[in-house]
């Protein structure tokens, strides 16, 4: 195959890189389209096909100088090797720093390296630990929603102290959370999270496409706040941990922008309002695997 | 003892199988378990089926035996079986069940509201009578008056049940 190239031959302005694409590498790469937008747009650069045959998978005929002649990179150079002169004028990082120092008679200040040397070196070597493939930590998971359930979705809670409650579904949170609201003048339930697997979608939706969720009720917003100071004593432990739980005035805030919403639509649908004030539950001759929710 | 036979032309309801739930006509007998049965209003083919899958209506049918197809039809469409069936109890029955069981969690609660409001007038109802007649005395009028008062409410939950089906 002739090879279209002839650096030699080609206009003072042709200093494409003309990428090879041997049969190994991924012909993915983009063909250096800055350089060729602006000048000649006639000249498609064409590749050439791997100069290096193959004898056996990942075994090549050629050394890797054998192909550096092949391949004519000695005429390939695109920029000059660095000087001495260029060497030094590069910024290196700080490898030391002066600290001053107090006392007396001390001097004032020292020399202090910024990287040190390690204090320790262990004896053992710790074995390498073997590669892993695909274990994420929880903040990367993939969160799933099951398609019945959708925003203004009526959902059965079964766990927890609202077990048995209706509730309206507002949005699935970061971690995959459901947040979900009684609303609290129905049924008592506040804004709260609910978890996917616990609870029943039934079929019944109310319309929340205009209602507008604060940014602000995040996991955040809604994870339990734990105190962790251990400088006291045994016996003082148990009396800082806050057992009563208190509503703070934002959430009441909050409840009541959500909740205000969604009652004027909730209203709108007759009985729907003493559908989410009743409770969930089963008696003799129901069985859920029969009954369509 | 016996009213509805196996005859020519005796329609009949598919109660299992691939064609569960759907009329036929019974057009020939083969032998003591099978018979020659088609229901061309009803989407079935003209094929053999066994008794057992099938349950007599009271419907019978007009045709020779081996009647071909398009009599059978004529003969099914003269009658207006579909239309009379389905104003037989039986279907009604049928079609009562299969709504009940599309029932959401919503309209099981919008039947049991319909349901309390009911019993509620009707013993509201029951109980005066029952006060009036136990102040005068045994009175004819007390046999009466209870049937009236049923048909009232009752209309009131079937349409409740027709809305929450919907």
């Amino acid at each position: 195959a002739a090879s279209e190239k002839k650096p030699g031959e080609k206009a003072p302005g042709e200093k494409k890189p003309g990428k090879k694409k041997t049969g190994e590498n991924k012909p993915a790469e983009p063909k250096g389209s800055q350089g060729e937008v602006g000048e000649k747009k006639k000249k498609v650069k064409r590749h050439h096909a791997s100069r290096n045959p193959v004898l056996a998978r990942g075994i090549g005929r050629y050394s890797r100088s054998a192909m550096y002649a092949r391949k004519a990179l000695y005429k390939r150079k695109y920029t000059a090797p660095e000087t001495k002169i260029e060497k030094k004028k590069k910024e290196k990082p700080r490898a030391t720093i002066t600290k001053p120092v107090g006392g007396d008679k001390n001097g004032g200040s020292r020399v202090v390296k910024i990287r040190k040397m390690p204090r320790y070196y262990p004896t053992e070597d710790v074995p390498r630990k073997l590669l892993s493939h695909g274990k994420k930590p929880f903040c990367q998971h993939k969160r799933r929603l099951r398609a019945s359930i959708t925003p203004g979705t009526v959902l059965i809670l079964l766990t927890g102290r609202h077990r048995g409650k209706r509730v309206v579904f507002l949005k699935q949170l970061a971690t995959g959370l459901l947040l979900v609201t009684g609303p609290l003048v129905i049924n008592r339930v506040p804004l709260r999270r609910a978890h996917q697997k616990f609870v029943i979608a039934t079929s019944t939706k109310v319309d929340i496409s205009g209602v507008k969720i604060p940014k602000h009720l995040t996991d955040a917003y809604f994870k339990k706040k734990r105190l962790r100071k251990p400088k006291h004593q045994e016996g003082e432990i148990f009396d800082t941990e806050k057992e009563k739980y208190e509503i703070t005035e934002q959430r009441k805030a909050d409840q009541k922008a959500v909740d205000s919403q969604i009652l004027a639509q909730i209203k709108k649908v007759p009985q729907l309002r003493g559908y989410l004030r009743s409770t969930f539950c089963l008696s003799n001759g129901v069985y859920p695997h029969k009954l369509v929710f | 003892v016996f009213k509805r036979f196996v005859e020519i032309g005796r329609v009949a309801f598919i109660s299992f199988g691939p064609h569960a739930g759907k009329l036929v006509a019974i057009v020939d007998v083969i032998d003591q378990n099978r018979a020659l049965v088609d229901g061309p209003c009803s989407g079935v083919r003209r094929q053999a089926m066994p008794f057992k899958c099938m349950q007599l209506t009271d419907f019978v049918l007009k045709f020779p035996h081996s009647a071909r197809q398009k009599c059978v039809r004529l003969a099914w469409e003269k009658e207006n079986i579909n239309e009379k069936w389905a104003a037989t109890r039986w279907a009604k029955k049928i079609e009562a069940r299969e709504k009940k069981a599309k029932m959401t969690d919503f309209d099981r609660y919008k039947v049991m509201k319909a349901k309390k409001m009911r019993n509620r007038i009707i013993k509201h109802e029951m109980k005066k009578l029952q006060r009036m007649s136990s102040k005068k005395g045994k009175k004819p009028e007390k046999s009466e008056k209870p049937e009236k008062a049923e048909k009232a409410p009752k209309s009131a939950k079937v349409q409740k049940a027709q809305k929450a089906q919907k």
